[in-house]
């Protein structure tokens, strides 16, 4: 399923009663399976954004559509993950990785069967009755992403799920989540600081100017997959992150 | 009365984190268990060393007839009292007319404060509708109003239940509304995105994320709770613990008196022991994860 933009804008009401705009106009496309990374300067719109496309925030303009649907609520083809992992703390990781089965209501033994098979292909065997704050946080992140893949949704809206962490375990998590989208193939809306990490994900980059956002650039990435971490080092990506990064540039000068 | 419905709970409080923390540091750090377990037993035994000394002191006083016998009685002669006021009954009934009163007053004064504060917290326009109600209740003092509730309400347990669940109210509309009003936005954002309807974003999101607030309030509540049931049995009553200090105390009985104070507390703390007990049951996942 497509998802389309047109002429979404959002403004938030300033406490002075005039309204600050955040985001847009922008329109833009993102196709079925295409693996897109928003990136721009902080503040630029890009989490108003994503909440747009997962139905939480109504535009204060324009539309947004998902297929032939109007994102005027949550889809439940659409799956969100946040920043921090957004894990219930009295829940164990068996129990928070199921939420999405139990909301949809179903029986017991498919959700445990589901979230363990989840837990084991994220390496996680073994936590099932651990607490999230007795995970790392790369490890939270893991089972935030089980979540969401658990939720079974054929578009995920990811808003900087690895931000927090450090370098490496962002990296592995990065390729990591390639790995887990394998051939089912979802549209997947990534948003990242990082210029690399959008390259290395991505087909599309599409860069965001100051606030309030606008499509600055839309940089298609034509690098082979599967992608390795060792790519970063061949001049095809470097003249794409630089292509990327000169875009970012210009806004500040 | 020394040690007031107050202080001794927290003796209970404090045996049930011991445990959790000796549990803890004893899989941490194995060499060093010794230590802490004599930390531990220190620290468990210290009440009761307490009430020791305190029980010398009292009987010091009386043996050196410091004090009036009328005022402070020997401690030997207040267990006389009990175990007279046990045999013959008078206890066990005057008892449990006050944990009747007491816990159906519970019941009310909660479930009202629950359902109170949980609308409050979704409907803000509601606490300033509410809250000149609210708050002339709690600071009008329940002993000057009570006379009030027993002519309305009769001299029977009812008015005692009233009493109790008007002061057990505001604790637990207030740690409601704290506790609903403090469940994550973000948590809130994913319920929503999962197409949750109101009944599982109540049931897995906002009651178990509130629960720790709530029962903390149920806490205060439980040892609120003798002192809206005596209090209203000193206004008018029939019987209960109130009642027996009352009948005592005229009759220049000063054993029995202590006995039923003594009661009171006694009541107060396992009430308060039995919320804790419960808390540590439901809240497993905090001492885990501290």
């Amino acid at each position: 399923m497509r998802l389309s933009l047109h002429e979404v804008e959002v403004s938030y009401r300033a406490p002075a009663g005039a309204s600050l705009p955040a985001l847009g106009p922008i329109t833009f496309d993102i196709a079925e399976e295409e693996f897109v990374c928003l990136v721009g300067p902080s503040g630029c719109g890009k989490s108003t954004l994503i909440r747009v496309l997962a139905g939480l925030l109504p535009p204060t303009a324009g539309t947004a559509y998902c297929g032939g649907d109007l994102i005027d609520r949550p889809l439940p083809q659409i799956a969100i993950m946040f920043q921090d992992t957004n894990l219930m703390p009295w829940r164990t990781v068996l129990d928070n990785i199921a939420l999405p089965l139990e909301i949809a209501g179903a029986p017991k033994s498919e959700r445990q069967r589901r979230a363990r098979d989840m837990l084991a292909q994220l390496n996680l065997d073994g936590f099932e009755l651990a607490y999230p704050a007795e995970l790392s946080g790369g490890m939270a992140q893991r089972v935030a992403l089980g979540r969401v893949i658990l939720q079974a949704p054929r578009i995920w809206l990811l808003d900087e799920p690895f931000g927090a962490l450090d370098a490496l375990t962002r990296e592995k998590l990065s390729l990591e989540l390639l790995r887990l989208r394998g051939r089912s193939r979802q549209t997947i809306v990534l948003v990242t600081h990082d210029i690399s990490e959008a390259v290395l994900l991505a087909d599309r980059v599409i860069v965001l100017s100051r606030r309030p956002g606008k499509l600055l650039a839309d940089i298609a990435i034509d690098l082979p997959r599967p992608r390795s971490a060792d790519m970063i080092y061949q001049p095809n990506f470097l003249r794409l992150a630089k292509q990327v990064r000169a875009c970012i540039q210009d806004l500040d000068d | 009365m020394a040690l007031t419905p107050v202080a001794l709970p927290r003796v209970l409080c404090l045996g049930i984190s011991d445990m959790a923390e000796k549990n803890f540091t004893q899989a941490m750090q194995p060499q060093k268990s010794r230590i802490i377990v004599h930390g531990a037993l220190l620290r468990r035994l210290s009440p009761v060393v307490t009430i020791m000394a305190m029980l010398l002191v009292w009987h010091g006083i009386t043996e050196w007839q410091l004090v009036s016998r009328i005022l402070i009685p020997p401690p030997a002669e207040v267990l006389d009292s009990l175990v007279k006021a046990l045999a013959d009954g008078t206890l066990a009934k005057h008892t449990g007319t006050t944990l009747g009163e007491m816990i159906f007053g519970l019941l009310f004064g909660v479930s009202i404060g629950l359902a109170i504060g949980y609308a409050i917290a979704k409907a803000p326009l509601l606490e300033y509708i509410l809250s000149p109600i609210i708050v002339a209740f709690q600071s009008t003092p329940i002993v000057a109003y009570a006379p009030l509730l027993i002519i309305i309400f009769g001299t029977g347990p009812s008015s005692k239940i009233v009493t109790t669940a008007v002061i057990v109210f505001f604790p637990s509309l207030v740690n409601t509304i704290v506790g609903i009003r403090g469940v994550s936005p973000r948590l809130r954002d994913l319920m929503r995105s999962l197409n949750a309807g109101r009944w599982q974003i109540f049931r897995k999101l906002e009651l178990p994320s509130a629960l720790p607030v709530i029962l903390a309030g149920l806490k205060t509540s439980a040892t609120l709770a003798v002192i809206g049931a005596v209090v209203g049995e000193f206004v008018g009553s029939g019987s209960g613990l109130g009642v027996l200090v009352i009948t005592a105390r005229s009759q220049y009985d000063t054993p029995l008196v202590y006995v039923t104070v003594l009661t009171m507390t006694a009541i107060a703390l396992s009430l308060y022991g039995l919320v804790a007990l419960v808390e540590w049951r439901l809240l497993h996942w905090q001492r885990r994860t501290a």
